[in-house]
């Protein structure tokens, strides 16, 4: 209302300073005509602004009106073209997700040479938000086929479901529960350009089985644990009951004799892991049964390790042991096949200006012992050490080099080797 | 014989896992992340939650968000919580496969508060614990992009660190911008 008056004021005082008249005040006092005359006057030119003032304000609401509309339009444009981002409709191109890694390998010495060892693809799907569909698919030495080096193979394929917020059960084509390399074995994420002597020779890595499990962790106390039952080794006199040769790949496998296997983890702690497993089969033999008593082969594999990170320094050591029972395998020592390994590194930040911000480095040591055939008293056991370094120029590429030498218990010459990796993963 | 009763057993063990599995029911997690949401703003704010404001990720924004999350940032707002110079954010950010999402507090430019909300992953788990999160209390970003500390790993979850990583520094990056309008 004050804001009004003011220009009803304003619009009298200019009024009467425009009017011809006015000039007259100083020199005649108007008669009542003339006066009617100029209030006429003064009355029209308010009536002119009020309707100016009116039309003015309903202009503002009618602006704050549209304003607010727009605002309203816009939050509802970004919303639905955020919603529409974030599912893509119902497409599949939104909820199936690519991954992999791969690495290249030089390998000196006695070897002298160059491998694309693992080229590899994980491919996922979300059905739901609580079903998932998870697989690996694997080229290794880079050319596979009838009569080639390498191996295409496929190492995981199982369907996932969350039960509750700390447990998952799931069935398929799946990595055993076991070490530390074998379910993480992205190149950036191990020192040394082959992945270590006992996961390879001991567990055996990479290592999977078809059947069902179940993992989850236990609340917030730092424990998880893993449960599988699943296909098994196949072992028996032909492969020398090797661990390695046993492995079946879920091709046509026999499903005779199935495995268990349990894992407790525990990691707690910032900084460190722990784990212990075990993998239990009836008859690693599938049904042929002990070449001399015609019994079952049983084969058991503990495992414990460590894996622990703090301020840069690292730690990882493992140790593996089968046991496996029957006559025949007795004979040739593999009854017992065991090894274990230590691997202390160092890792820090190793800035390159604006070009690698994240780059690090890392130096290692590995020592490695494993015996295939410890049930036998016969000095069969090998040594591997390995010292070396890792550089990430950003954390999903490493740049490796190590040098390798490897001894028998039984004597004989050591071999030698300086090696080279490249490896990326995404 | 007994080999034949263990292996059809086995095999009927086998065959029920499998229909456990395809026939589960799927759980209200939608829910769940909202509850969890509401509980961290109720506790992040003695006086009661803030009206939520939006910052708009405009083209001067958007290549630092980026570079900060090594992708684009999979909206146009971003929404956030403010009481003078404390603000909170929750946001997300994919470990392995699906969406961690994060809570994050910030106070006069630094960390006060980051909690894991919602974790979505069968593996990497352990980023959830408070032994991980507190590593983040008190940090700041003196440079851009990049924290004043270092923060240690876990064996198994690199993937899910970084992304804990990338979302403690976005949240101080975003504050450091709302503050200055």
């Amino acid at each position: 209302m004050t804001s009004l008056r003011k220009v009803l004021l304003g619009g009298a005082a200019l009024a009467l300073a425009m009017h011809p008249l006015s000039a007259l005040a100083d020199t005649a006092t108007p008669d009542m005509a003339e006066m009617w005359r100029v209030i006429q006057a003064q009355q029209a030119e308010i009536d002119r602004l009020r309707g100016e003032l009116v039309g003015t304000r309903a202009q503002a609401v009618e602006t704050r009106e549209t304003l607010e509309t727009t605002v309203q339009h816009v939050e509802a444009v970004a919303d639905a073209v955020e919603t529409s981002s974030a599912s893509g409709g119902d497409g599949w191109w939104n909820k199936t997700s690519l991954g992999g890694y791969g690495e290249l390998h030089y390998e000196g010495g006695a070897k002298d040479q160059i491998d694309f060892h693992r080229f590899v693809l994980f491919v996922g799907h979300e059905f739901t938000d609580n079903i998932r569909f998870h697989s690996e698919i694997e080229l290794e030495h880079a050319i596979a086929g009838n009569g080639k080096v390498g191996e295409f193979e496929l190492e995981q394929a199982y369907l996932e479901m969350d039960v509750g917020k700390n447990a998952q059960v799931f069935g398929g084509v799946s990595l055993i529960p076991v070490g530390i390399i074998n379910e993480t074995h992205e190149p950036p994420t191990f020192y040394g350009v082959e992945r270590n002597a006992v996961e390879k020779n001991i567990i055996p890595a990479t290592w999977w089985e078809g059947g069902i499990g179940a993992r989850g962790n236990i609340g917030n106390t730092g424990f998880s644990w893993d449960a599988m039952f699943s296909s098994g080794l196949n072992l028996n006199a032909n492969n020398g009951y090797k661990i390695r040769s046993g492995r079946n790949k879920v091709g046509k496998a026999e499903f005779n004799s199935q495995a268990y296997s349990a894992r407790l983890g525990y990691s707690g702690i910032l900084g460190i892991s722990l784990a212990a497993s075990i993998y239990y089969q009836p008859d690693v033999t599938q049904g042929v049964g002990d070449t001399i008593t015609g019994g079952d082969v049983s084969a058991t594999l503990f495992t414990v390790s460590a894996d622990t990170r703090f301020n840069g320094f690292g730690l990882r050591a493992l140790y593996s042991h089968w046991n496996l029972d029957g006559a025949d395998v007795n004979l040739t020592g593999r009854d017992k096949q065991s090894g274990f390994y230590l691997e202390p590194s160092y890792k820090f930040s190793l800035p390159m200006g604006d070009l690698l911000p994240d780059a690090q480095f890392g130096v290692f040591y590995r020592y490695s012992d494993w015996d295939n055939n410890a049930g036998l008293n016969n000095q069969s056991g090998q040594h591997r050490n390995v010292f070396g370094a890792n550089f990430w120029p950003i954390e999903d590429i490493v740049f490796k080099i190590d040098y390798i030498s490897e001894s028998k218990e039984s004597g004989g010459p050591t071999k030698n080797s300086v090696n080279l990796g490249l490896g990326y993963q995404f | 014989m007994s080999s034949e009763i263990n292996m059809i057993r086995s095999r009927r063990f086998f065959l029920m896992g499998m229909s456990a599995l395809i026939c589960g029911a799927p759980g209200a997690m939608a829910t769940e992340a909202n509850d969890a949401k509401e509980a961290f703003l109720k506790s992040s704010f003695e006086t009661g939650i803030p009206m939520s404001k939006v910052l708009w990720l405009t083209k001067n924004l958007k290549p630092q968000v980026k570079k900060i999350l090594k992708h684009a940032y999979p909206a146009l707002r971003v929404r956030y919580w403010q009481n003078g110079t404390r603000t909170a954010w929750v946001l997300d950010e994919i470990g392995k496969y699906k969406p961690i999402t994060v809570g994050i507090v910030v106070q006069d430019g630094a960390i006060e508060r980051l909690k894991v909300l919602t974790y979505r992953e069968s593996h990497g788990w352990e980023v959830r614990h408070d032994f991980f999160t507190r590593q983040f209390i008190g940090a700041r970003l003196p440079k851009p992009h990049k924290l004043d500390r270092k923060v240690d790993g876990i064996s198994g979850a690199t993937l899910s660190v970084r992304a804990l990583k990338k979302l403690a520094i976005l949240a101080l990056f975003l504050d450091q911008k709302v503050q200055k309008q």
